[in-house]
């Protein structure tokens, strides 16, 4: 069953990626999707067996390397933590194989796109269940090909080929960081299978590792770089620049990749790896500020986006940040339930965005939306279930995970604590904000779209509508049910050996006993949000205008983004491009070409020239050659002298 | 002292030739210009029968107190020389009667140049090399000129003619200072003398190597070469390419080897200087023509500077490399003037290779053929032509001539271009009007040609062999 839940998109993608065009459009998209309700009916069973039945397993496959004392197998590692992220990607994956059967079928290439996003579900797969860091490598990297892949799907939107390699390039980056971990995770402990590793860990605490030409307390470097890839994947301040571009690719594949799997690997990778974590208060302590920064840096930039899906991607950022920050206080399972219910109400945004978006004719512009309420009610109800859960409306899923990690932020004796608190909160205030400025933009109001899209705006196909139903009711219970395995007093019994926490963590307890008015902070900041996004959009429409005209300043600074990108141009993408181009002109085309084929082809054609011209056909010229090289010999044997 | 007729026994090949030039020479003049065909089918029976009495005869002999020697580097390069004349003879006999060019004289001439050939290969001593030079060349250089309408024929003729004479004389005022250096004219009592290198024996050599030189076109003294084969009838190029280089590479190979092997030393340094002067211009100077016969000619001035790395090393292992590249240029270029005879349309000849355009579609068996051949000429693995390439290397390096070895190499990679574009040109470009169809001897020409390049790398221990055996009756 293991096997079948992680090979079956891998089926999927091989049947439509080859036989895409014998079998047709339809047939690849029912194959793919049909499998895919197989592997997570399947993940869901697991699900139960292992959290619940104690099941815990490693289903080893066979030898990957094996070379000196290097020893990698493929494994399938099932235990609490892989189960919760095999049934959110195994869920949201076939659920937006069903989404997208509705939202691409005008698309002619549906098989490349169904197959892309199978293999992207196999390679996650592979990711989450892997027992050691090298098959956790191919998974991240499989994730970030299909990412790659999808982004560019429509690959003749030059803005799209843009976007897939600047997610593909930031990654790398990443993705380097990562790779020199696990390297040093080799170095230190001679392996790089999760059970040897965590073994080893506690012997690490005392020793040292030379990195740079310094002698650094070795768990802070390993785990540091590992958060370096971590930091990619998910999107965090600094390297979270490609994320909100990623939005150039599908909307189901902004749901699946963008918000609700493959940027929480970082996540997941963290509370992985915790064993390695806790052996470091340093490390935890930047992906505590990391978090809390990204959460609010992303918050922010989402108040002023009009795109609709930019607005969900900030968010998304947001969150994300929220969940290192509960990471970052040592609370693990709260991360993890964050990322959990996140992944449902998130996708359940982008679907429905993307609902809105279908419904408008591939308008995502929120300038020219409002009103739409009437015309595609279901939507704007699943869309509103989203919104509440993602602001954390009491007892929707938002609720119980992002207060939770507010509240871990308050009790954390880290010395970014406070510095976290703040601005997890000031995060929700703007969460709300931007969440009911998006609202209220797109479904109230009087319209701002033209006559003919606004009366030809529609309710989506059944194949639309049924997952965001689904997800609907992820977003409004998996809270309510879950938090004791999460936050409340279940947790060891829930997680077993999946998480680590070290004697000392008693966050999870302490969290229980904080003061009620900084319980109650963050859903007053959200009805502060909720209060200034209706004034502003609904009651005086006027405000936001002269708003932005009074703080022209800070504005601009928000609308781009803080500038990241074009201080990333300026640092980063000119030096290299000018690199490339002088590599290119006076180093390739100049030096190599010039001085190496084409010279040598252009000295060929001058000799031949001149040699030709010598053939004047006079027969005097001939003879006086004969005799210039008989006398040249002559000449040569009498003084060149080789007797 | 008296020659009985059996004693000339191991020359009855060229008695066959003589006597048949003769023979026929008085069957065309006196039964007129009808007599035409029957002259040119009992010249290629001449010419088939003195192959056979040439394979069927002794293996060692010495004839005329040693100015006439048979053995078995002798047969080889007799061989080749009447091949390479039976099959330009038996090509040019179609082409010069619609051409109107068909003479009674030409075979019998023809005839004539073979005998001087056979006479030169076998050459023991000078003056039987200058006779049999002489008598080679006095007969091209009429046939140069067998199109005697045409001014561009005529002038080839003229030219080769007079620049012939200029070798000539350089030819004999060298071997009379090798005369009078080392007292005697024939090879092995030359070899005996000329002990030690004084100047007067090295500028004797000087000269005769120019002479030399100038008849298988080496660089400096090639300058007649693309002139001569551009102006002559395409058949007439056919057979200077062939069979004469054959037999004064042959000649050459053994006046070095068997008259001067004790200086070595100096005769290297020139054949080094002329070998890398020809392969360098031979590619270079190939480039910028479009006409293929005189690209040919340049082609041919390239190939004579690679046959020649394999007499500069001077070893055995070398001569072998000489003999095996002297098989297969023949082979080759007698298929790919079987295929310039048949650059014919509806209103004539054309030369220029540019003709040639997707000849792949019209004519795709031809254009293989010619392909494998051209592939061959530059030298590329695992035709024929690289294999020659490979044993007159092979054994520059043995011999310790990397520098001559690495330039020949180089200037190969130079040629190439050129074949290569007959190849692109053919492969393609737009396709140009069909030719009309081949004669059936250029077509079995080409066919045995092509087939032998394509896959003599499969079978080439006879050749091999023949030729290893050849080269040690030298040492």
């Amino acid at each position: 069953m293991h096997q079948a839940i992680v090979f079956l998109p891998l089926v999927g993608f091989l049947i439509a990626g080859l036989f895409g065009r014998l079998i047709g459009a339809r047939a690849s998209e029912l194959v793919t999707t049909g499998l895919l309700m197989i592997s997570a009916f399947f993940a869901w069973i697991v699900f139960f067996q292992t959290a619940f039945g104690g099941h815990d397993g490693t289903v080893e496959l066979f030898t990957w390397m094996a070379s000196g004392k290097l020893d990698v197998t493929w494994a399938i590692r099932v235990d609490t933590l892989t189960a919760v992220m095999l049934i959110l990607v195994t869920t949201v994956s076939s659920l937006v194989h069903l989404y997208s059967m509705g939202y691409m079928h005008e698309d002619p290439s549906r098989p490349r796109f169904f197959a892309y996003l199978s293999l992207f579900t196999f390679a996650m797969l592979m990711l989450v269940t892997s027992d050691n860091l090298v098959q956790l490598f191919f998974g991240w990297e499989g994730v970030g090909l299909a990412s790659y892949l999808l982004i560019g799907f429509w690959y003749d939107k030059p803005s799209a080929c843009a976007a897939a390699m600047k997610a593909f390039i930031v990654n790398r980056v990443g993705d380097f960081g990562f790779a020199l971990g696990i390297f040093a995770v080799y170095l230190m402990t001679g392996s790089v299978a999760f059970e040897q590793v965590f073994a080893a860990a506690p012997s690490l605490m005392d020793k040292n590792i030379l990195f740079l030409g310094h002698e650094w307390h070795a768990p802070t470097v390993i785990c540091l770089l590992l958060f370096i890839g971590a930091m990619g994947k998910s999107a965090q301040l600094g390297l979270h620049t490609w994320l909100p571009d990623a939005m150039e690719g599908p909307t189901p594949v902004s749901a699946l990749i963008h918000a609700a799997t493959m940027v929480t690997a970082g996540v997941f990778m963290v509370a992985r790896l915790s064993p390695l974590f806790e052996l470091s208060d340093t490390a935890l302590n930047v992906v505590l500020f990391v978090g809390a920064s990204t959460a609010f840096f992303a918050a922010t930039v989402g108040c002023v986006q009009n795109d609709i899906k930019r607005v969900i991607a900030y968010s998304t950022c947001s969150q994300l940040g929220y969940m290192f920050v509960a990471l970052g206080t040592g609370a693990y399972s709260v991360g993890v339930f964050h990322l959990l219910t996140h992944g449902f109400f998130k996708a359940l945004l982008f679907l429905a965005a993307g609902s809105v978006i279908h419904a408008m004719h591939h308008e995502q512009d929120m300038r020219h939306m409002g009103g739409l309420w009437r015309k595609i009610p279901f939507t704007y109800a699943t869309m509103m279930i989203g919104g509440l859960a993602l602001t954390g409306f009491p007892f929707t899923a938002g609720y119980f995970s992002k207060d939770a990690i507010i509240e871990t932020a308050f009790v954390s004796h880290s010395p970014a604590a406070t510095y976290a608190w703040v601005m997890t909160v000031a995060a929700a205030a703007l969460t709300a904000f931007y969440t009911w400025r998006q609202m209220f933009m797109t479904f109230h109001g009087k319209t701002r779209a033209d006559h003919h899209t606004f009366d030809h705006a529609h309710e989506s196909p059944l194949t639309m509508l049924i997952p965001l139903g689904v997800l609907s009711l992820g977003a409004l219970f998996a809270g309510m049910i879950l938090y004791p395995y999460f936050v409340g007093h279940d947790v060891d019994h829930f997680f077993r050996e999946s998480i680590f926490m070290a004697s000392d963590n008693k966050i999870l307890e302490e969290m229980h006993h904080i003061p009620g008015w900084a319980k109650w902070a963050p859903t007053v900041m959200m009805a502060l949000g909720f209060a200034v996004a209706y004034w502003m959009y609904i009651a005086n429409t006027a405000v936001p205008k002269a708003l932005a005209k009074q703080n022209d300043v800070l504005y601009r600074f928000l609308l781009n983004k803080w500038y990241f990108d074009e201080l990333y141009d300026f640092l980063f993408v000119r030096p290299t491009m000018w690199l490339g181009r002088f590599l290119w002109k006076q180093g390739d085309m100049r030096v190599i070409d010039g001085y190496g084929p084409n010279g040598v082809s252009a000295r060929v054609i001058d000799v031949t020239n001149r040699v030709v011209r010598l053939q004047t056909g006079y027969l005097y010229h001939y003879a006086f050659v004969m005799l210039v090289g008989v006398a040249a010999l002559i000449t040569w044997f009498m003084f060149g002298g080789a007797h | 002292m008296t020659l009985s007729l059996a004693a000339l026994g191991p020359a009855l090949p060229e008695l066959l030739l003589a006597l048949s030039a003769l023979a026929l020479l008085m069957l065309g003049a006196f039964a007129g210009p009808k007599s035409t065909d029957t002259v040119n089918g009992l010249a290629l029976a001449a010419l088939f029968g003195a192959l056979v009495l040439v394979l069927i005869g002794p293996a060692e002999a010495t004839l005329f107190n040693g100015a006439f020697q048979v053995d078995a580097f002798g047969r080889f390069m007799k061989v080749l020389a009447l091949i390479g004349a039976g099959g330009t003879l038996a090509m040019s006999v179609d082409w010069l009667k619609i051409e109107k060019q068909d003479r009674f004289e030409y075979p019998v001439l023809v005839l004539l140049s073979t005998l001087g050939m056979m006479v030169l290969i076998s050459a023991g001593d000078l003056i039987a090399l200058y006779m049999g030079l002489e008598m080679m060349s006095l007969a091209l250089y009429v046939i140069a000129a067998n199109n005697r309408d045409s001014v561009r024929s005529t002038e080839a003729g003229l030219k080769y003619f007079v620049l012939g004479a200029l070798s000539s004389g350089m030819l004999l005022y060298g071997a009379s200072l090798i005369y009078g250096f080392t007292g005697s004219v024939n090879f092995a009592q030359i070899a005996q003398a000329a002990r030690e290198p004084s100047l007067g024996l090295i500028f004797g050599i000087v000269f005769t190597f120019a002479g030399l030189c100038f008849k298988v076109s080496a660089v400096p003294f090639h300058m007649w070469t693309p002139d001569v084969y551009e102006g002559a009838p395409a058949p007439v190029t056919a057979f200077f390419a062939s069979a004469p280089k054959v037999a004064a590479m042959a000649v050459f190979v053994r006046f070095a080897m068997e008259a001067l092997p004790n200086v070595a030393h100096q005769w290297q340094q020139i054949i080094v200087f002329v070998s890398i002067a020809s392969m360098a211009l031979g590619s270079f100077a190939a480039i910028g023509q479009r006409n293929f016969k005189r690209l040919m000619a340049y082609s041919s001035i390239g190939h004579m500077g690679f046959a020649l790395v394999g007499l500069a090393a001077g070893t055995q292992q070398g001569v072998q490399g000489v003999l095996v590249y002297m098989a297969v240029y023949l082979v080759m270029t007698l298929g790919t003037f079987a295929c310039i005879l048949s650059m014919r349309r509806k209103d004539g000849m054309v030369e220029s290779y540019d003709e040639l355009a997707g000849l792949a579609r019209t004519s795709p068996v031809k254009a293989f053929m010619l392909a494998v051949l051209m592939f061959s000429l530059a030298g590329i693995p695992p035709l024929a032509g690289f294999l020659a390439k490979y044993y007159v290397f092979l054994a520059a390096i043995e011999a310790g001539l990397y520098t001559l070895a690495v330039i020949g190499v180089l200037t190969s990679v130079v040629g190439a271009f050129y074949y290569l574009r007959i190849v692109k040109i053919m492969y393609f470009d737009e396709p140009a009007a069909a030719f009309e169809p081949m004669r059936s001897e250029p077509r079995v020409v080409l066919a045995i040609s092509g087939t032998f390049t394509l896959l003599f790398f499969v079978y080439p221990a006879p050749l091999i062999a023949a030729a290893a055996a050849a080269a040690r009756a030298l040492f």
